[in-house]
C-alpha cells in the first residue's frame, strides 16, 4: 500500500488493439511521484494512444492504470484527475484567459469567492501575472504555452499529460520553453508525463524516459543511461546521432567482438546481450567518440582499437557541435565531431585523415 | 499603366455587384418608400402623408398577422436550429471523413426540386385523402378520413423542413473549423457532457448559429408558397396581406407600405436578436 502512493501512476500491461493494429501492446510502468518522465518514440508509435488511453479518452483493449494507486478504468475522462496539455494547446478561443483557466475551477465546483483568487495564484507562479483580461489570440506562442499549463494546474492534478506542446513552436522559442517547462515541473512538483518524438526535449527535461517503438517500450532509464547504454538496436539508433554498420560476429574474447561489416572492414567492438559468434549485428558508434588525426601526424594503428583511414568529405561548422563527414574505404560517409577553431590546424575537405575510436564505444547489437 | 489596369479590373468586376444592388435592392426599396408615403384622395390624385402606415396600426388584423408571422418564423427559426445542431454536428464531427460528403449530399438533394413540389409533395401526404390519413384507417387507428393539412402545425413542419438546410450549411461550416482537442480538452478538465456542450461547442459555434439563424428567420418571414399551400386560407402569413394589397385590391400604396414594415420588422427582430446574443453582424459574418 505504502508503495502504491509513491507512484502517481501505474500502468500494468497495458495494451490498444485497433483491429488487427496493435497500437499499444503489453507496456508496464511506475511513475516516481513528483517526476518529469517522457515517453520518446518516432510517430506512430503508440505513445499518443498510450496517453489518450490515460487521460481516459481510449479504452484500453487489455491491462490496467492506476492513478495514486486507484484503477481508474471506469472513471470518465471529466472525473479523472489526470490533466493534458494538448498538442496544439485547445485554449478555448471564445474565453479571455481568466476564464480559460477559472473554467475547470469552475466544473469542480470552487466556490465563486475562491476563483479570482486561485487565478490569480497560478498566474502568478508562471510568471505572467497581468494576462487575466487579455484574449487568446492576443498571446505570444510562449504565453499560450504556459497559460495552457496553468490552466491545468490550477486544478492541482496528480498527472499532468504533455502531448508535443513544444512542436508548434519556432526553435528558439522551443529551446526556452524545455527549460521553463523543467523549473515549472520543479515548482509545482506535479508528475509530468511527456510525449515527444523529440530525443533533445526528452534527453534535457526528464528524470525517467521510455522509448517506445510499435507499441512496446524499448528501454526505460535515466537520459543517460539511455544515451550510454542502450538496451536495444532501436534505442542506439533512435537517441542521439550515431555512425552505423552492419556486419557478422568473427569472433569474441575478453568481451570484444570482432566484426567484419558488410563492406568488408574490420572493427571491435563491445557486444550486448544475445550477441554470439556468427550471429549478424548492427554496430553505432557516436560521432563525439571518433577522434580525428592528419594522417600525416597519426601514429601507426593500435592494435586494440579501431583505426580507418578517410578523406575530409565536407565540415559541418556548427560552432561547439562542428562536425566532418569523412569518406572511409568502402566510401561511406562516418560522421565524427570535431573542434573547429578557425585557426590553420582545422580539417578541411579533401584532406587525409586517421578516425580512432575504443572498442568499448563501439556498441554492437544482434539484428 | 499598370495600376490603369488594376484599377479597370476592379471595376469590371465590381460592376454586377454594384448594378445588382442599385437596380435590384436600392432602387425598388427607394421606389417602395415613395410608394409607401402616398396617399389616395381621389382617384389619380395622390398627397404625401403617412396614411398607409396610420391605416396598418388602425386595422388589427393587419399588425396582428405580422406579429404572429414574425411569433411563428421565431418559432421555425428555433425548431430548426434544434432539428440542424445535432444534424451539423453529427455530420462536422461524428461522421467519417467519407461519409461527410454523402450526409452533405443527401442534405443538399431536397434543393433540387423546386419549393412548390415540395409543397405538393407534403400535400400528397397530408390531405384528407393523402397517404398518411389512408394507411392510418387501414391499420385502423382512426376510423374516418383525418385533414392534416391547413393548420399551424403543418405549416411550421413545412416551413421547417424547407429552411433547416440553411441552418445547417453554416452550422457544419463552423463546427469542422473546431478542434477535436478543444471538446476533449472540456472534459479533460472536468466538465460533463452538457458543461462542455454549453460552455464549449455552443460558444465556438455561436457565428454559425446566428448566420443560420438569419438567415432562416428571413426566409420563413418572406416566404410565400409553403404558408399559402400548407396552411390555406388559415394561415394568414403577412405576405399573403402584401400580395393581396398589390395584386386583389390594386392598393400598390399600401402594399408596399406593408413591404416595407416587413423589412423593418425583421430587421428589428434580427437586431434584436443579435443584441441578446451579444453578437454582431460582421464577426458572424468574418468567421464563417
Amino acid at each position: 500500500m505504502n508503495d502504491a502512493v509513491e507512484h502517481d501512476l501505474e500502468c500494468t500491461g497495458l495494451s490498444k488493439h485497433f483491429g488487427s493494429v496493435r497500437a499499444v501492446d503489453d507496456v508496464s510502468f511506475r511513475i516516481p511521484k513528483g517526476s518529469f518522465f517522457s515517453i520518446l518514440g518516432p510517430s506512430g508509435c503508440g505513445k499518443t494512444t498510450l496517453m489518450r488511453m490515460i487521460a481516459g479518452f481510449e479504452n484500453p483493449s487489455d491491462g490496467d492504470i492506476h492513478i495514486k494507486g486507484r484503477s481508474v478504468l471506469n472513471i470518465p475522462p471529466n472525473k479523472r484527475n489526470v490533466k493534458m496539455v494538448f498538442q496544439h494547446l485547445a485554449l478555448f478561443p471564445m474565453m479571455n484567459v481568466f476564464e480559460n483557466i477559472a473554467y475547470g475551477l469552475r466544473c469542480a465546483g470552487t466556490p465563486k469567492s475562491e476563483i479570482p483568487q486561485k487565478v490569480n495564484d497560478v498566474l502568478e507562479r508562471i510568471a505572467l501575472p497581468d494576462v487575466g483580461n487579455r484574449e487568446i489570440h492576443q498571446l505570444s506562442g510562449g504565453q499560450k504555452q504556459r497559460i495552457a499549463i496553468a490552466r491545468c494546474m490550477v486544478l492541482d492534478p496528480d498527472v499532468l499529460l504533455l502531448d508535443e506542446p513544444l512542436g508548434a513552436l519556432d526553435l528558439k522559442l522551443r529551446e526556452a520553453m524545455k527549460i521553463e517547462l523543467k523549473l515549472l515541473q520543479h515548482q509545482f512538483n506535479t508528475t509530468f508525463i511527456y510525449i515527444t518524438h523529440d530525443q533533445s526535449e526528452a534527453l534535457v527535461m526528464s528524470d525517467n524516459v521510455a522509448v517506445m517503438n510499435e507499441g512496446r517500450f524499448e528501454q526505460v532509464g535515466k537520459p543517460e543511461e539511455l544515451y550510454h547504454k542502450p538496451a536495444t538496436s532501436f534505442v542506439a539508433g533512435f537517441v542521439g546521432d550515431s555512425n552505423r554498420w552492419a556486419g557478422k560476429v568473427e569472433e569474441i574474447s575478453d568481451g570484444v567482438a570482432k566484426v567484419a561489416t558488410e563492406a568488408g572492414l574490420s572493427m571491435l567492438c563491445k557486444p550486448q546481450a544475445g550477441v554470439v559468434t556468427g550471429a549478424p549485428v548492427s554496430i553505432f558508434v557516436r560521432p563525439e567518440f571518433i577522434g580525428a588525426q592528419r594522417a600525416s601526424e597519426a601514429g601507426p594503428p593500435d592494435a586494440n582499437s579501431n583505426a580507418l583511414a578517410g578523406k575530409v568529405d565536407s565540415v559541418l561548422f556548427n560552432g561547439a557541435n562542428s562536425r566532418i563527414l569523412v569518406r572511409g574505404p568502402s566510401a561511406e560517409l562516418i560522421e565524427a565531431d570535431v573542434v573547429v577553431t578557425g585557426g590553420t590546424s582545422d580539417l578541411r575537405p579533401g584532406d587525409a585523415v586517421q578516425l580512432n575510436w575504443a572498442p568499448e564505444q563501439a556498441m554492437c547489437y544482434a539484428r | 499603366m499598370q495600376g490603369d489596369v488594376k484599377r479597370l479590373s476592379l471595376i469590371l468586376l465590381f460592376a454586377p455587384f454594384a448594378l445588382w444592388i442599385v437596380l435590384l435592392i436600392i432602387l425598388p426599396h427607394l421606389g417602395m418608400v415613395y410608394l409607401s408615403l402616398r396617399e389616395k384622395v381621389a382617384p389619380r390624385v395622390y398627397e404625401f402623408g403617412f396614411g398607409n402606415y396610420i391605416d396598418f396600426i388602425q386595422e388589427p388584423i393587419y399588425w396582428n398577422t405580422l406579429l404572429r408571422t414574425g411569433s411563428m418564423s421565431i418559432l421555425v427559426t428555433v425548431l430548426a436550429l434544434l432539428i440542424g445542431f445535432p444534424i451539423a454536428y453529427y455530420i462536422a464531427k461524428i461522421a467519417g471523413r467519407r461519409s461527410r460528403g454523402a450526409l452533405f449530399l443527401l442534405c443538399l438533394i431536397p434543393l433540387w426540386v423546386s419549393d412548390l413540389i415540395r409543397a405538393f409533395g407534403w400535400i400528397l401526404l397530408l390531405r384528407e385523402t393523402g397517404v398518411i390519413s389512408t394507411s392510418l384507417q387501414t391499420m385502423g387507428l382512426i376510423s374516418e378520413p383525418v385533414e392534416f393539412l391547413y393548420n399551424d402545425a403543418t405549416v411550421i413542419v413545412g416551413l421547417v423542413y424547407t429552411v433547416i438546410l440553411f441552418m445547417i450549411v453554416p452550422l457544419v461550416s463552423t463546427l469542422d473549423g473546431m478542434d477535436d482537442a478543444m471538446v476533449e480538452a472540456g472534459y479533460n478538465l472536468g466538465g460533463s457532457g452538457p458543461t462542455v456542450l454549453r460552455r464549449i461547442i455552443i460558444p465556438y459555434a455561436m457565428p454559425g448559429i446566428v448566420a443560420g439563424c438569419i438567415v432562416v428567420f428571413m426566409l420563413t418571414a418572406g416566404s410565400y408558397l409553403t404558408p399559402i399551400l400548407l396552411g390555406g386560407k388559415n394561415s394568414s402569413w403577412f405576405t399573403e396581406q402584401i400580395y393581396d394589397q398589390f395584386i386583389t385590391r390594386f392598393n400598390w400604396e399600401s402594399g408596399a407600405a406593408f413591404g416595407f414594415l416587413l423589412l423593418a420588422f425583421t430587421s428589428l427582430v434580427v437586431w434584436a436578436g443579435l443584441r441578446l446574443t451579444g453578437q454582431n453582424l460582421a464577426n458572424t459574418v468574418a468567421k464563417n
